[in-house]
């Protein structure tokens, strides 16, 4: 178990615990972490579950894949620290890691 | 006016839901057609995740969803269901106690006894892109397909994204435009390598413009775009003067026209008796992950399942006559005939 920090676009920080193995995006539906929305389901088929990786952390999360990249094409307001949440999966290393949540999802 | 094509059964959606139900009518004598937005059948399935691994349809430990959905067709062989392929139901209404008339949004007339929803999460439409107060624009300046070329003829265009439509129609609309900027988030495509480089000729020469960016923002009156506003990956903001936009951001779900046709609904969801997966306008039944009642759960599975079901209660509509024998297709010659095996 670890905990992942939520930070909505007004700065409001929602602290959840998550099993290592799943993903952001499941331990953010999980929780109703507002601005998450995951409409595919975590399939990377749609780019509604965008988050912010916190500049501390882009190193150890690392990249998205070229597949996530052509999702986030249909993102909002996209930036080099941009993930889809389904994406990134969730080891022992991200105990702590915070993620920002956009204004809006695509 | 065109000739309404006559049919026991009009299913809306040929994901693996409606796909099956065919099966289901199919055993019980009534022939189907079918509709969907997509070109091909499979739905989500074919869509959002053909190469994805699905390992809950009982009795198949792995699956992806074009297998899945290939299979499924090859099941429902037998039956001949006439699929209508890049239509959408746009009007339903009732004629008959039961009995129904349904248009496409091609002009296409349907009389079905009994109609069956199986839209999944709606219909897949075009992505609106998320640029604040785009809606003012669509149908005048914004489209999100290309009707006629002509359209577009002396105009400055501003396309929008970086998949296939997006340098499909860069290409082919840039001898009629006066000018063609393409707008990508990144100096990356996912389209065809081959339309990427002619692209990158054309803007070698100088013959169109292509920006790295996402748009901010639009200006314009009455309905009419004059220009846009343009943020590149490195913070700097652009200006672009345009009279039309083409955004190319791929597709979404909507509920669309099925909110308009009378029938109960839930949350966005149609909801149906567990009996039968009727809906409130008897005679439309709905299944699948549109549907909603106490313990839904939005698996294939449980849509197959409801499929079944309302084969049973459809049966009534459309042999109000004939009674109904339960059967095995292991052991029934009768199911095994209309199969093609006996």
């Amino acid at each position: 178990m670890v905990q992942i920090n939520f930070v909505d676009h007004k700065g409001e920080t929602r602290t959840v615990d998550a099993d290592v193995g799943s993903t952001v995006m499941e331990a953010a539906i999980r929780n109703a972490i507002p601005g998450i929305e995951a409409e595919c389901g975590g399939a990377c088929a749609c780019a509604t579950c965008h988050v912010y990786v916190d500049e501390a952390w882009r190193e150890k999360v690392g990249d998205p894949t070229p597949m996530e990249e052509d999702m986030l094409d249909f993102g909002y307001d996209v930036r080099p620290s941009s993930r889809l949440s389904c994406q990134i999966k969730i080891v022992e290393e991200l105990d702590g890691l915070t993620v920002m949540t956009p204004e809006r999802q695509a | 006016m065109t000739e309404p094509i006559k049919t026991d059964v009009l299913i809306i959606g040929a994901g693996p839901c409606g796909l099956f139900a065919v099966f289901e009518l199919g055993l019980l004598d009534m022939r189907a057609h079918v509709v969907d937005i997509l070109d091909r059948p499979g739905g989500q399935c074919a869509e959002l995740y053909p190469e994805k691994p699905i390992y809950d349809i009982p009795g198949i430990p792995l699956v992806t969803g074009q297998e899945l959905t290939d299979a499924l067709m090859e099941q429902i062989k037998p039956f001949h269901p006439t699929f209508h392929l890049g239509e959408m139901i746009e009007s339903l209404e009732k004629t008959g106690d039961p009995g129904f008339r349904a248009t496409t949004d091609a002009g296409k007339v349907f009389e079905a006894k009994v109609v069956v929803i199986a839209a999944g999460g709606g219909s897949f439409q075009p992505k609106r892109p998320p640029v604040p107060g785009i809606e003012a624009y669509e149908g005048t300046s914004v489209h999100y397909a290309v009707r006629r070329m002509e359209d577009f003829r002396g105009r400055d265009v501003l396309i929008v994204g970086g998949g296939d439509s997006a340098l499909d129609w860069t290409l082919n609309l840039h001898p009629l435009a006066k000018r063609i900027t393409l707008v990508h988030r990144r100096d990356d495509f996912r389209a065809a390598p081959h339309s990427v480089e002619q692209m990158r000729a054309l803007v070698a020469d100088g013959r169109m413009d292509l920006k790295i960016g996402q748009i901010t923002e639009l200006q314009g009156e009455g309905g009419k775009l004059a220009g846009a506003t343009i943020k590149g990956g490195d913070g700097t903001v652009a200006q672009i003067a345009c009279d039309a936009m083409l955004p190319f951001f791929g597709l979404t779900m909507k509920l669309g026209p099925v909110a308009n046709w009378g029938i109960d609904l839930e949350n966005n969801l149609i909801l149906v008796d567990t009996a039968a997966f009727e809906t409130s306008v008897p005679g439309i039944f709905a299944i699948g992950d549109i549907n909603t009642y106490p313990g839904k759960l939005k698996l294939i599975l449980s849509g197959f399942h409801e499929g079944a079901l309302m084969a049973q209660k459809a049966h009534r509509y459309v042999f109000p006559d004939k009674r109904l024998v339960f059967q095995y297709t292991t052991s029934s010659t009768n199911l095994q005939k209309k199969l093609g095996v006996a």
